[in-house]
């Protein structure tokens, strides 16, 4: 049984669509990477996925339960928490006091403020600091340990590293290594496709709002990810078992 | 000599705008709602206490323990099921329905009460006053009303910081479509802000019934101007500017009454005026923790 699903989803804006019958599961414990060119629909996905964004048609599952109908604070409550684009820091507060509002669902699990500091050490010094006054780097930290205080068994993260240096995107990375250890579902929206490739265990590609290719992180060449990123011969991957080659011959 | 006792005047009567302005600045820095029915909210707190006293026997001060409670629940059912419906449909549907209250209430009080004045009486309080040096003489009730407004306002920047529901308000003035994926019921503290701010504003309505000897139906409309521009003076939602902007529109009415008394509210509203041009963030840095 898969842990998040989402069965034919479409959502736009306005008359737009910005992606269109989406099917995609993540199993307990997988990291499953979302890629794709900006406008391609990955973070309008994440949040439809997390309930902040209400899809035109399709459903999304929880285990077997369809929380389509849910708002986005009642799937959080469920275990869906979103890292959001732009990391949204609750700017008049400290950092301790917004990893506290994250813990505002009441779920309860191994995420307290002293794990989240443990395991994304960045944070140890800066508790009392108030959160207009943190770098990108630090932000993006504290939107993390913000998440995981409400003991999601589904973790949405949307454009981890855009803006940052690569030193702290290194950093960053290495806490999400330890927190995945503890078995939760990650979903990852990243532009970095090479450090994607390297942490996911399942890749989807996103073209104008189109799955164009999936499949093991293993299984894809760096190649076939490029081209679908950029939609050249989209139809070579248009079904998901074929590799490039198979996929023109076909 | 005069200058000094008008001066202290106007800032005990700046407690009394800035009470009133109070849950002004609530409602709108957490919920971003402009409550024009603000003053006709006081009004009704009034006639509540009014109520309290004629028919249940009770002192002014007594009553507040049912009035300010009795309006905190009026203002949380107020958003629930109607402000936050009214958020649905857009942004600017709040403003309407809040001036729709502001025309029902004080209608519905001219059928129930009749236009004539209600007394709050507060006996000997209303007359006593402190002699502090000769030709400067404090009112026990303004000095009192001062007070409260201070305890008032630190007591909720206290909520504010240290409690659960007050960080969620904060949060939520920041940015409540972010408070939402965290798992709060954002409706319910919206409803809370809300409880806090009419509780607040039928305290400030008793307060000015019993200076002014009573209270009518209609009072809302000028006490609500007080409260827009002691909140506007102060800085949009900042709590301690709400305070000062009360003062200042405090001194701006005693300064001008020792010239006239028919100038204090042009005065005030010139000051209000002034403000606008020149500083229309407001005195004090906008923010509900500030």
């Amino acid at each position: 049984m898969s842990l998040l699903s989402a069965q034919l989803v479409s959502a736009g804006y306005g008359d737009s669509r910005a992606v269109s019958d989406i099917v995609l599961t993540l199993a307990p414990g997988e990291l499953l990477a979302l890629v794709g060119a900006n406008g391609a629909g990955k973070s309008t996905l994440l949040r439809v996925l997390a309930g902040a964004h209400k899809p035109t048609s399709g459903s999304v599952w929880l285990k077997d339960v369809d929380i389509s109908p849910l708002t986005d604070f009642e799937r959080n409550r469920l275990g869906i928490s979103l890292v959001p684009e732009g990391r949204r820091l609750f700017a008049s507060l400290t950092v301790l006091e917004n990893l506290m509002v994250g813990a505002g669902s009441g779920r309860v699990g191994e995420w307290t403020a002293d794990r989240v500091v443990d395991t994304l050490p960045m944070l140890k010094p800066l508790l009392k600091r108030n959160a207009s006054r943190l770098s990108g780097g630090q932000q993006q930290a504290v939107s993390i340990g913000r998440a995981l205080m409400s003991n999601p068994e589904v973790l949405l993260l949307d454009e981890v590293s855009l803006g940052l240096a690569p030193i702290i995107i290194d950093e960053l990375y290495e806490s999400l290594a330890v927190v995945r250890q503890s078995g939760l579902g990650i979903i990852l929206v990243e532009q970095d496709l090479s450090r994607t490739v390297a942490v996911a265990d399942r890749i989807i590609c996103l073209l104008e709002g189109h799955v164009v290719l999936q499949g093991a992180a293993g299984d894809l060449s760096h190649e076939q990810i490029t081209d679908a990123y950029f939609g050249h011969s989209i139809s070579s991957f248009s079904n998901p078992e074929l590799t490039t080659e198979e996929g023109l011959q076909a | 000599m005069i200058f000094l006792n008008a001066l202290i005047q106007g800032i005990l009567l700046g407690g009394l705008f800035a009470m009133a302005a109070l849950g002004l600045s609530i409602a709108f820095g957490v919920l971003r709602v402009v409550n024009l029915a603000h003053g006709e909210i006081m009004t009704l707190g009034a006639y509540l206490a009014y109520l309290s006293l004629s028919a249940l026997g009770l002192n002014v001060w007594m009553s507040l323990l049912i009035v300010v409670p009795a309006m905190g629940v009026v203002g949380y059912w107020v958003q629930r099921l109607m402000l936050q419906r009214a958020l649905r449909l857009s942004e600017l549907s709040p403003l309407l329905v809040t001036f729709g209250l502001a025309i029902m209430i004080p209608n519905a009080l001219v059928e129930v009460f009749s236009n004539n004045k209600k007394p709050l009486p507060t006996g000997d309080l209303a007359v006593q006053s402190i002699t502090i040096v000769d030709g400067i003489t404090v009112g026990v009730l303004p000095l009192l009303t001062l007070v409260v407004a201070v305890v008032l306002i630190a007591g909720m920047q206290l909520f504010l910081a240290r409690t659960k529901m007050g960080r969620y308000m904060r949060a939520a003035a920041d940015d409540s479509d972010t408070l939402r994926l965290m798992g709060i019921d954002y409706r319910k503290v919206y409803a809370f802000a809300m409880a806090i701010a009419f509780g607040i504003a039928a305290l400030a309505g008793v307060f000015f019934g019993i200076r002014q000897g009573g209270v009518t139906p209609f009072d809302g409309q000028l006490t609500v101007l007080f409260a827009f521009e002691a909140v506007i003076i102060g800085g949009l939602g900042s709590l301690w500017g709400t305070l000062a902007g009360g003062i200042v529109l405090g001194v701006a009415h005693s300064l001008a009454g020792q010239i006239s008394p028919d100038l204090p509210l042009l005065v005030g509203n010139l000051v209000f005026l002034a403000i606008l041009v020149f500083r229309p963030t407001g005195i004090v840095r906008s923010k509900v923790a500030a």
